[in-house]
């Protein structure tokens, strides 16, 4: 799960973590009166999405007029803002967020996130901040510095390479050590799977000021984060992956024409996969799980169809515990109840397959069924034209 | 021979009068898996399966003498079942449970390693040594003892696997589900090594995925210390970066864990690579036959 900006500025400020002081408005009306609560004659505007780069498309503005502040809310409130990021659909703005300008010295990025190859919490700094930090590791990786923090031992570790790598002041030394165990503390806390403060910068006073964050949230973990639930804003989120999730269905969109149902994560992936080598374009990753019953069928084929790209749909079935000719009953009925009138691709393997074929060509609808993975994408593709 | 388990091994059940724990004992039972108990705090002193059900896994190790769990006990209790297990001195436990925070499977993972316990999964279907024990949710009827070790971080993409190496005449030594989360108990270098040192596996079939960088930590230890030959897929080709595949483990993130990545990595490894999942089993025949 994603935060937005001033929701995770909130978490750091919890931690106690320094940032510029900032509010957050939700209408143009309130900005008159909410922004006597910062102080400075320069402020940085901001609108509020699930999206970085928003600087580079007029979603930022940094002025010292209310009277501009006012007319940039009325302008981006209610609208969708649409970058690289966000893919043509756009994601709406329901909040902007006004902080105090800060005058920069100097950014870096501090950042922290599981480690599978160490199976540890990485803390990483670079003095290279305001950057994307992707490209940092790739042209100059020298230039970021790590050290591993164990959850077993969170207030044991050893903070140099990172101050050293930095070139930071003593003064700033005492303010970095604290900003780190804050960091720390609050990854462990919140169940975080990632967070990035970019830039960390250092102010007018010599002191260290966490600018922008982006906080990720370990989607396992929500059951015990409820207050970290609370913030989840789901109009940033794809609308039919919402609808999935509540059929406990694992959706993602994709841009081909080839509706995919398939159980398992890997072996739907391993079914995209091979329509591309046949070929063809996948609409949709679609993890059925384990059950798939006529209900489950059913919903997966209205969400897949809910895609007007979509002309053809490739059912791909691992029947292991659960038997081929029960998985055949439930897609010929859920493919009559839900009324799909395009070509409907099957391949049933595992458990009781054979009877499973007598069931879908019995069926009068238009279900072709296929015995090899390679067979079925090739007809999924060839049916999607 | 085979790798972990074998007709000897002996296993206890904790999520065991639970509707997946009940299902997929009794269907282990059948294949003849040894299973001698489970454990359900609040139950013991029942029967279940026509087997003792007992609060704790240390009453149910004392009393059956297991070596074994397999778990499958809800997400949100299962680091406290994974810790008793690991506390109790089991030797090898299976987590087929999915969706364990990251950070409770980091706790669990350091417990662990401390310990000298091997956990396989979480979020996995588990291992199964052909004709003699099946500790998981895998169907056993597709399997056949043999000479293929099979490793892989999914579930039913390795039944595919097993089934063609079935069909293909070669069978399995030990198949091996590490599981799709970030932060497995059992990597492929660890399943890879027993394969090597394994007599009865003669070739080892790797089903990776996009996601982390454990396939390309394989491929250097492939190229360094395996000497039988491995075909190896990974999943997600066509998977956008950025978007989780189901599985945790499963996203391609700053531009890491790419499919094409893992597929050069095995390849300049020495590993036979295909790109369409139903080349596996023809493949490892060939590989085998050289």
């Amino acid at each position: 799960m994603n935060l937005h900006e001033y929701q995770s500025k909130q978490l750091l400020e919890n931690f106690d973590l320094p940032t510029a002081k900032s509010v957050v408005v939700f209408s143009a009306e309130e900005i008159s009166s909410l922004i006597s609560e910062l102080d400075g004659e320069e402020f940085v505007v901001k609108v509020q999405v699930h999206a970085g780069g928003r600087g580079k498309v007029g979603g930022v503005k940094i002025t010292n007029d209310i009277d501009e502040i006012i007319e940039f809310a009325k302008d981006w409130l209610g609208k969708k803002f649409v970058n690289h990021q966000t893919g043509d659909e756009g994601k709406p703005v329901s909040a902007i967020m006004i902080a105090e300008s800060t005058t920069i010295q100097k950014e870096f990025y501090l950042g922290a996130v599981i480690d599978r190859s160490s199976q540890s919490l990485v803390v990483m700094a670079s003095p290279e901040g305001g950057m994307d930090i992707e490209k940092v590791a790739e042209e100059s990786p020298e230039k970021i510095f790590k050290i591993n923090v164990s959850k077993n031992k969170k207030e044991d570790f050893d903070i140099l390479p990172l101050v050293n790598g930095l070139g930071l002041s003593p003064n700033q030394t005492e303010e970095f050590k604290k900003i780190v165990s804050g960091l720390v503390n609050l990854f462990f806390e919140k169940d975080l799977s990632l967070i990035e403060i970019n830039p960390l910068v250092i102010d007018q006073n010599d002191s260290l000021k966490c600018l922008d964050a982006k906080i990720n949230i370990d989607e396992n973990a929500l059951f015990r984060q409820e207050d970290l639930l609370k913030l989840r804003d789901s109009s940033q989120e794809n609308q039919k992956e919402i609808e999935a999730a509540k059929w406990d269905l694992n959706y993602v969109a994709l841009d081909g024409n080839i509706g995919c149902m398939v159980n398992g994560a890997g072996l739907a992936m391993a079914t995209m996969d091979i329509i591309k080598l046949s070929g063809g374009f996948p609409a949709n990753f679609l993890d059925v799980g384990g059950t798939v019953d006529k209900e489950r069928v059913a919903e997966a084929f209205k969400i897949i169809l809910s895609d007007e790209k979509v002309k053809s749909v490739l059912i791909n079935i691992f029947g292991g515990i659960v038997r081929c000719d029960v998985v055949a009953s439930g897609i010929v009925s859920a493919v009559s109840e839900v009324g799909v009138d395009i070509p409907v691709i099957v391949r049933l393997k595992g458990n009781n397959s054979e009877e499973a074929k007598k069931i879908l060509s019995e069926s009068d609808l238009n279900i072709i069924s296929a015995d090899d993975l390679s067979k079925a994408a090739e007809l999924a593709v060839k049916n999607s034209g | 021979m085979s790798i972990l388990i074998n007709k000897e091994t002996k296993v206890i059940c904790q999520g065991f009068t639970g509707a997946q724990g009940t299902l997929h004992c009794s269907q282990a039972i059948q294949y003849g898996t040894d299973i001698l108990g489970g454990v359900t705090p609040g139950k013991g002193g029942q029967t279940h399966l026509d087997l003792p059900v007992f609060n704790s896994v240390k009453e149910a190790k004392q009393a059956t003498e297991a070596n074994a769990s397999i778990i499958f006990v809800p997400a949100k209790f299962c680091k406290p079942s994974i810790i008793e297990a690991i506390e109790s001195g089991i030797e090898l436990i299976i987590c087929i449970t999915e969706g364990i925070p990251t950070l409770d499977m980091l706790e669990v993972k350091e417990l662990a390693d401390k310990e000298g316990i091997r956990i396989i999964g979480p979020n996995c279907p588990g291992i199964i040594t052909p004709g003699e024990c099946k500790l998981g949710i895998m169907p056993g009827f597709i399997h056949s003892p043999g000479k293929v070790g099979i490793v892989s971080r999914s579930g039913t993409l390795t039944y595919e696997a097993v089934d063609q190496t079935t069909k293909v005449g070669l069978g399995q030594s030990t198949c091996v589900g590490i599981g799709g989360d970030p932060l497995p108990g059992t990597s492929f270098i660890d399943v890879l090594k027993l394969f090597e040192e394994d007599p009865q596996t003669e070739g080892i079939v790797m089903v990776g995925e996009i996601g982390g960088s454990a396939e390309e930590e394989a491929a250097e230890y492939i190229k360094e210390k395996v000497s039988k030959p491995v075909v190896g897929y990974i999943a997600g080709v066509s998977a956008p970066p950025g978007k989780r595949m189901g599985h945790a483990g499963a996203i391609i993130s700053g531009g890491k864990g790419t499919a094409e990545d893992k597929f050069n990595a095995l390849e300049s490894a020495g590993v036979r690579i295909v790109k369409s999942p139903s080349e596996i089993g023809q493949s490892i025949l060939e590989e085998i036959s050289l």
